[in-house]
């Protein structure tokens, strides 16, 4: 079990080198003249309005919030799912009742208007 | 056991090189870490290489689509080398970093993107044994990682002080957020029928592969992956003719070029993990475990070619999509995944643990198969006909509309709003 998740530590402590030496390289190799004009930030090529760190409205705010209802089912699902040939029938009825109780969630949802991308 | 270079040479050549090693110098636990090591750096390079040939195959077949001939100048006539010269070209550019940008998350965001979609790799089962970990709960591990991906373009765009950037972050969040959900619930039916979590396990329990049982939680997987990587016709977050290029506005040089990497690297392990969860990975009639009368393991090296040819026919797909349909507008794309593919994969989901679960235990595979295809069919054609009613019925509105707008040419700006209202309401 340990030795499962050393090669997953060993690769995530590794996998930063395969970007940074591009990145690298990359700073190395090409030119580095900056200029005001250049850094601004790009707009179409009109002069930069303001900064975008402002106020706004966060659309997917709604979305992202049923999505943690369903990612939280997924977790308690997929153990289900992976020893569904140990379950008895009380087991069955509760997880049917359980993605029933979701659905009906995601319907209040659809009923209440929050799907819809203003 | 000595070391003999022949018959190291020869574990190489039929990738049982590991065990080899093993075998020499034993179990110790050094060792374990350095095999570890060569591990990731040959799964990470191989992924990366692969980018290579993707990216020129993609240009040469979108540009076969769409009439053009593509790449014919770098590398002889068919322009192997195109992408080398696109890569040294990337190399060699400036990096122009925005004045107003916040270093960190702006560096930081075209690594992670990188990372995560190598990360993904290790779960992949190639050949029998040759994985770079077959963890228990591997699908759990591939989708963990996979979300992550949504936190590098909300670095990206946010990162940049770019309002485009920031657009298209928001909408690559809603849209990556939307599709997760039926791809988490569409995978959870190859699971319930596999009994295993195990990306291995999902391949050894596909006598007959799983796309001949639920075709429909095949389809629904293949949409979702789609849009999880972001390719046409869910490319929203880099919409160019609408907000520039979205999240990566403001990257030059090799920073632009990772996210391009990082979204054939992804893409690529998607129709890989399509492969592995429907389509029975490297199985084919039992191809995959030949062993020469020498010991030689030649199942092995088969069973690469196998998956290698399984995942480029499903990445086809992906381009041929990409070169055929147009792009979705925001609302429509959102729509289409959380009243439409959510419904359709709970129910899809639900049937089949219902179904299973009142199937005999002793039903042979193709019983099983038949079943599951049938209620498949069945909940398939249910779900057109749900479309095609409402389709028809929103037709039927805009006809009235137009028709309304017809009669009353005079007031043209009472009949606008009304148009857009009538079918927001329904």
């Amino acid at each position: 079990m340990q030795s499962e998740w050393q090669f997953i530590a060993i690769f995530a402590v590794l996998s930063p080198i395969f970007p940074i030496a591009p990145m690298v390289i990359n700073r190395l190799l090409g030119p580095h003249k900056p200029n005001p004009i250049k850094q601004q930030t790009y707009e179409c090529g009109i002069e930069t309005v303001g900064d975008a760190w402002v106020q706004f409205k966060v659309q997917y705010y709604i979305y992202a919030l049923v999505f943690v209802i369903f990612d939280i089912e997924a977790v308690f699902l997929f153990p289900i799912a992976a020893a569904y040939d140990q379950l008895g029938l009380f087991a069955v009825g509760a997880t049917v009742l359980f993605i029933f109780l979701l659905a009906d969630g995601l319907l209040y949802a659809w009923n209440r208007g929050v799907l819809e991308w203003v | 056991m000595n070391f003999d270079i022949l018959e190291f040479l020869r574990s190489l050549a039929d990738f049982t090189v590991f065990d080899y090693v093993r075998s020499v110098w034993g179990d110790a636990p050094w060792l374990e870490a350095v095999l570890d090591v060569v591990g990731v750096l040959v799964v990470s390079t191989f992924a990366l290489l692969i980018v290579f040939v993707l990216g020129w195959g993609e240009r040469k077949i979108l540009a076969r689509i769409q009439d053009r001939i593509g790449p014919n100048r770098v590398g002889g006539r068919y322009g192997l080398l195109q992408m080398v010269a696109d890569v040294v070209k990337m190399m060699t550019k400036e990096v122009i970093i925005p004045s107003g940008a916040d270093l960190v998350a702006y560096l930081s965001a075209p690594a992670l993107a990188v990372m995560t979609s190598l990360l993904l790799f290790a779960v992949l089962p190639f050949a029998p044994g040759v994985i770079g970990v077959d963890l228990n709960v591997g699908v759990f591990y591939v989708l963990a990682i996979s979300s992550v991906s949504v936190v590098a373009i909300l670095l990206a765009g946010w990162g940049s002080n770019n309002k485009y950037a920031l657009l298209g972050a928001f909408r690559g969040v809603a849209q990556l957020v939307s599709y997760e959900v039926p791809m988490i619930i569409a995978l959870l039916v190859p699971i319930l029928l596999a009994r295993s979590m195990s990306t291995v396990g999902l391949v050894e329990a596909q006598t007959l592969p799983f796309l001949f049982f639920v075709p429909l939680s095949a389809g629904i997987f293949l949409v979702a992956a789609l849009a999880e990587t972001g390719r046409t016709p869910f490319d929203l977050l880099e919409a160019e003719s609408e907000i520039v290029a979205g999240f990566h506005t403001e990257y030059s040089g090799m920073n632009f070029g990772l996210f391009m990497a990082a979204e054939y690297i992804s893409a690529l392990f998607m129709s890989a993990l399509f492969v592995t969860a429907y389509l029975g990975g490297y199985r084919f009639f039992g191809v995959e475990n030949v062993v020469l009368a020498n010991g030689f393991a030649l199942g092995r090296g088969l069973a690469i070619l196998v998956l290698a040819v399984k995942t480029t026919l499903v990445f086809f797909i992906f381009m041929w999509v990409r070169g055929t349909l147009p792009r979705f507008r925001i609302d429509q794309m959102l729509n289409f995944s959380w009243k439409f593919m959510v419904p359709l994969s709970l129910v899809v989901l639900f049937v089949a643990a219902v179904l299973d679960k009142l199937l005999p235990a002793d039903v042979t595979p193709f019983a099983r198969a038949g079943a599951h295809l049938i209620s498949n069919v069945l909940i398939g054609l249910a779900a057109l006909e749900i479309i095609r009613r409402y389709a028809r019925q929103r037709r039927l509105l805009q006809e009235d509309v137009l028709a309304a707008r017809a009669r009353s040419r005079l007031e043209p700006e009472v009949t606008a709003p009304a148009l857009s209202e009538t079918i927001g309401a329904h």
